[in-house]
C-alpha cells in the first residue's frame, strides 16, 4: 500500500494547482475547492483527468493529467520492424483508423523512398476521407451527447455504422483495419465496395441535413455553446493547436492544402474556416468538413484509375500473398523483408498528414536497419489538449464539459 | 529565391559560428546548433520578419546510446508565412543533460518538453512546470532511454492486490 | 418467459425465490462502461440502433459505479489506470460481475510494454473474457449472454456472506 502511495502521488499536481494566481479572498462566503474530474468520467472521452480549482462555479485553474492510457508506443516501435507497426497505428486515434494507416505508411515511404502506384494512392484518399467522416461523426455525436442531446449520438453512430460496413468490405475488419501497406494497400478495392461508397454518399447528405435541423433549431444547444471556450488565433498558433480547432480560430491551415500529399492537389475542395474560435464554431466546422469530404469522395470515385495497388519494388514492398505461395523469387523477397526489414537509408524524416483531429506527424530516425532507431509520434490530440488549461480558465464548470467535447481529444493518441 | 536558401542565408548572416551542421535529407532541412546558442537562435527564428516560425510542432530527443554526445534534442518548427517545416537539433554533450527551455518562446513547447523530460530525463532549464507527463510521479526511470527494457522493470510500478 | 400465458391460465405460478431473483437480476444487468480506449468505441456501437444492447435489458449504462452490477472493462489497462479501475470496482455494490472486453484486458494483447498490465485478472476477478481486438459488438453481446447464464445459476444465499465479510474488512 505504501509503495502504491509513493509511486502514484498527486502532490505535485496540487502544488501546481495552488500556485498563487493573484487571487484575493475577501468575502467570507467565497470559498475555493479542488475537484477531480476523470479519469473515469463520461465527458472526458476516455481517460483524461482534469484537476480543477474552483471558486464557486467558476474555474480558476485547470491542471490536466495525462498518462492513463500511455501504452509506450514509441518504445515498442523501436522494437519492431516498420511493417509490424502498421496494426499499431490503428489504435492511435481509434476513431479514424484508416487515416492513421495512411499517414504512417506515407511517412515510411518518404523515408524509404518508395512510391505507391496511382490506384493505391486514390484508394488511400478514399479511405482516409471515409475515415474522416466516421471520426467527425463520433466527434459531433459525443459532443452533442456531452451537452445533453443524446439523440444525436444515435444518429451519428447509425451513419458511422454504414462506413464501418464499407470498411468491413474493403479491409475485412470493421474497426481495426490495418489496411495500408508500405508501397500500396493490402488488397484492391472491388466494384461492390465502390458501389457501397456511392450509395453511402448519396444517402448521407439528407441524413446530415436532418442532424443540422435537429441541433441548430435547438436554442439550448446554441446558447450553451456560443461564446464558450474562445481560443484566439494567436493563442491557437502559439499553443500548437492544429486541425479543426485551429481552423475554427481563423487560421486557414490544412496540411492537405499547405503540403499536398497523395493527390489532394488534383481534387477541388474548400478549407472551411471560422473566425469566432468558440465551441459552436468548432462544431460547425466539423460539419462543414464532412461536407467537403463528401465532395472529395465524389471526385475520387470519378477519377480513380485502374491498375496495380502495390509498387513493384521487391526490396521494400511485400509481394502479394498468392504470389508468395506460387513463385520462388517472391518467396525469397518476402523472407528477406520479414526477417531483415526494409532497411531504409540512414537519415531522419518528418512527415505529417491531416487527420480528423489535426496534424499527425511521424518523425522517424533510421540507422539503416529494419527497425527504426527512434519514432516520435506527433499526435494532434496531445497538442490540442494543451489548450484546455488556457481556455477553461474563467469558464463555468459546466462549460468545461462543452469545451472538452469541442476540442475532441482522443486519448489513445494523446497518451500514445 | 528558394525558401531553403532564404532560411539558410538569413541564419548564416546572424549565426555563422553557432551552426554546426546542415543536412537536407528527403527535402527536410535540418540544422544542428550549438547547445548554448539554441535559445537565441530559436527566438530569432520566431521573431525575424522574413521567417516567422510561429509554431513549434514538436520537441523530442534521440538517445544515441553512446557515452559521449548521448542525446540530441530535436525541434520541429513551422512557418505559416513561408509554409515551411524546419528541424532544429542540438547535441547534449556531457552530463548533466540540460538545455534551455524554449517554452518562453512557444507556449506549445511546455508539454513537449515535459514529455521529453519524462521519457529521457533531459532537464529543461527555466521550464515553468517540469513534471512527468505520462508516467506516475514516483516512477524512477526514463522509459525511452535505450537502457530501459521494453518490458519495463519488474515491481517498479505497483498493482493493487486481487480481492479475496 | 411466457409469463403472460401462464398468468392468464391460472392466475398464479409456483417457483422458488432463488429462481425469481436470479431471473430478475439477469434480465436487468446494468453495466458500468469502463471505456478506456479503442474497445470503448465498439462498446458504444453495441448500444447503437444496429446492435441494440437494450434487447438484453442492459441499455442502462450508468457512469456511476454505485448503480451498476456489471463492469465492462473495455480498453488497455495501464498500471496508472489499474488503480482507478480497481477503485471503481470496489465502489460497485455486490453482487457484481466483470467482463474483460478485448485482448488487452484479457492478456495485455498486442502491448508487451512497460506500462501495460498484462491481463486485468492480476488485480480483478474476471467472469468472462472476450476475444478479439476489438471484439465485434456481437461478441460483446455474447459475453453478456454468458454472464446472464451465469447469473441465472446463482442462488440468493450465495451472496449471503458477502456483507459480513466486507464489514470485517472495513473493521480491519
Ligand atoms: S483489444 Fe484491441 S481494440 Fe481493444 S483496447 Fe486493446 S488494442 Fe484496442
Amino acid at each position: 500500500m505504501d509503495k502504491i502511495k509513493k509511486v502514484y502521488s498527486d502532490e505535485k499536481i496540487y502544488k501546481k494547482l495552488l500556485e498563487d494566481n493573484n487571487l484575493t479572498i475577501e468575502d467570507a462566503l467565497e470559498n475555493e475547492m479542488v475537484i477531480n474530474m476523470g479519469p473515469q468520467h463520461p465527458a472526458t472521452h476516455g481517460v483524461l483527468r482534469l484537476v480543477l480549482r474552483l471558486d464557486g462555479e467558476t474555474v480558476i485553474k485547470v491542471v490536466p493529467e495525462l498518462g492513463y492510457l500511455h501504452r509506450g508506443y514509441e518504445k515498442m516501435a523501436e522494437d519492431m520492424s516498420f511493417i509490424e507497426f502498421i496494426p499499431h497505428t490503428d489504435r492511435l486515434d481509434y476513431t479514424a483508423t484508416m487515416c492513421n494507416n495512411v499517414a504512417y505508411v506515407l511517412a515510411v515511404e518518404k523515408l524509404a523512398g518508395v512510391e505507391a502506384p496511382p490506384r493505391a494512392q486514390w484508394i488511400r484518399m478514399i479511405i482516409a476521407e471515409l475515415s474522416r467522416i466516421a471520426a467527425h461523426m463520433i466527434a459531433i455525436g459525443t459532443f452533442a451527447m456531452d451537452v445533453g442531446a443524446v439523440t444525436m449520438v444515435m444518429w451519428t453512430f447509425r451513419e458511422r455504422e454504414r462506413i464501418q460496413e464499407i470498411f468491413d468490405r474493403i479491409a475485412g475488419a470493421r474497426f481495426t483495419t490495418s489496411y495500408t501497406r508500405i508501397g500500396g494497400v493490402a488488397s484492391d478495392i472491388d466494384d461492390e465496395a465502390l458501389k457501397m461508397i456511392k450509395h453511402f454518399l448519396d444517402t448521407f447528405e439528407p441524413g446530415l441535413k436532418d442532424m443540422d435541423d435537429l441541433m441548430l433549431h435547438n436554442r439550448i444547444f446554441i446558447e450553451r455553446l456560443e461564446g464558450i471556450g474562445v481560443l484566439t488565433k494567436e493563442d491557437a498558433i502559439s499553443l500548437g493547436v492544429t486541425g479543426p480547432n485551429l481552423r475554427a480560430s481563423g487560421v486557414e491551415y490544412d496540411v492537405r492544402r499547405a503540403k499536398p500529399y497523395l493527390f489532394y492537389n488534383q481534387v477541388d475542395f474548400k478549407v472551411p474556416t471560422y473566425s469566432e474560435g468558440d465551441s459552436l464554431a468548432r462544431y460547425f466546422l466539423r460539419g462543414d468538413e464532412v461536407r467537403e469530404s463528401v465532395k472529395i469522395l465524389y471526385q475520387c470515385l470519378e477519377k480513380i484509375p485502374n491498375g496495380e495497388v502495390l509498387a513493384n519494388d521487391p526490396k521494400k514492398v511485400l509481394p502479394h500473398k498468392t504470389e508468395i505461395y506460387t513463385k520462388m523469387e517472391e518467396l525469397i523477397h518476402d523472407f528477406m523483408i520479414i526477417n531483415h526489414g526494409i532497411n531504409p537509408p540512414v537519415g531522419d524524416t518528418f512527415f505529417s498528414a491531416e487527420n480528423p483531429k489535426g496534424e499527425l506527424g511521424f518523425y522517424i530516425v533510421s540507422n539503416g536497419t529494419g527497425y527504426p532507431w527512434k519514432m516520435k509520434i506527433r499526435s494532434p490530440s496531445f497538442c490540442n489538449l494543451q489548450a484546455i488549461s488556457k481556455i477553461c480558465e474563467g469558464a463555468m464548470i459546466s462549460d468545461v464539459i462543452a469545451i472538452i467535447g469541442s476540442l475532441d481529444p482522443v486519448m489513445g493518441e494523446a497518451d500514445k | 529565391m528558394d525558401i531553403k536558401d532564404l532560411v539558410l542565408q538569413t541564419l548564416k548572416e546572424n549565426f555563422t559560428d553557432s551552426i554546426i551542421e546542415i543536412t537536407d535529407f528527403r527535402n527536410d532541412l535540418s540544422i544542428t546548433v550549438k547547445q548554448e546558442k539554441l535559445f537565441e537562435l530559436a527566438k530569432f527564428l520566431k521573431e525575424n520578419e522574413n521567417l516567422l516560425f510561429e509554431m513549434c510542432k514538436d520537441v523530442t530527443a534521440i538517445d544515441w546510446a553512446t557515452r559521449k554526445n548521448r542525446f540530441t534534442v530535436v525541434y520541429h518548427l513551422y512557418s505559416f508565412k513561408l509554409n515551411f517545416n524546419l528541424r532544429l537539433k542540438s547535441n547534449l554533450e556531457t552530463e548533466p543533460y540540460q538545455i534551455q527551455s524554449v517554452t518562453p518562446i512557444w507556449q506549445s513547447a511546455n508539454w513537449y518538453e515535459r514529455e521529453t523530460y519524462d521519457m529521457y530525463g533531459i532537464e529543461f532549464i527555466n521550464h515553468p512546470d517540469l513534471r512527468r507527463m505520462y508516467m506516475p510521479e514516483g516512477f524512477e526511470y526514463h522509459p525511452l532511454r535505450k537502457d530501459f527494457p521494453v518490458l519495463g522493470i519488474p515491481e517498479s510500478l505497483p498493482l493493487p492486490q486481487k480481492p479475496e | 418467459m411466457g409469463l403472460e400465458a401462464k398468468l392468464t391460465q391460472d392466475g398464479f405460478i409456483t417457483t422458488t425465490i432463488d429462481a425469481i431473483v436470479a431471473w430478475a437480476r439477469k434480465s436487468s444487468v446494468w453495466p458500468m462502461p469502463m471505456g478506456i480506449s479503442c474497445c470503448a468505441i465498439e462498446m458504444i456501437a453495441a448500444a447503437d440502433p444496429k446492435y441494440d444492447i437494450a434487447r438484453f435489458g442492459s441499455e442502462v449504462m450508468r457512469f456511476t459505479p454505485r448503480q451498476c452490477d456489471l463492469m465492462i472493462v473495455a480498453g488497455t489497462v495501464t498500471y496508472k489506470m489499474a488503480q482507478v479501475v480497481r477503485r471503481i470496482y470496489d465502489q460497485m455494490p455486490d453482487p457484481k460481475w466483470v467482463i474483460a472486453m478485448g485482448a488487452c484486458t484479457s492478456s495485455g494483447g498486442m502491448y508487451r510494454s512497460y506500462n501495460v498490465v498484462q491481463g486485468i485478472d492480476q488485480f480483478l476477478p474476471v467472469d468472462v473474457y472476450t476475444a478479439g481486438c476489438p471484439p465485434r459488438p456481437e461478441n460483446l453481446l455474447n459475453a453478456l449472454m454468458t454472464i446472464q447464464e451465469k447469473i441465472s445459476k446463482t442462488r440468493a444465499r450465495d451472496f449471503q456472506d458477502i456483507i459480513p465479510q466486507k464489514l470485517e474488512l472495513i473493521n480491519k
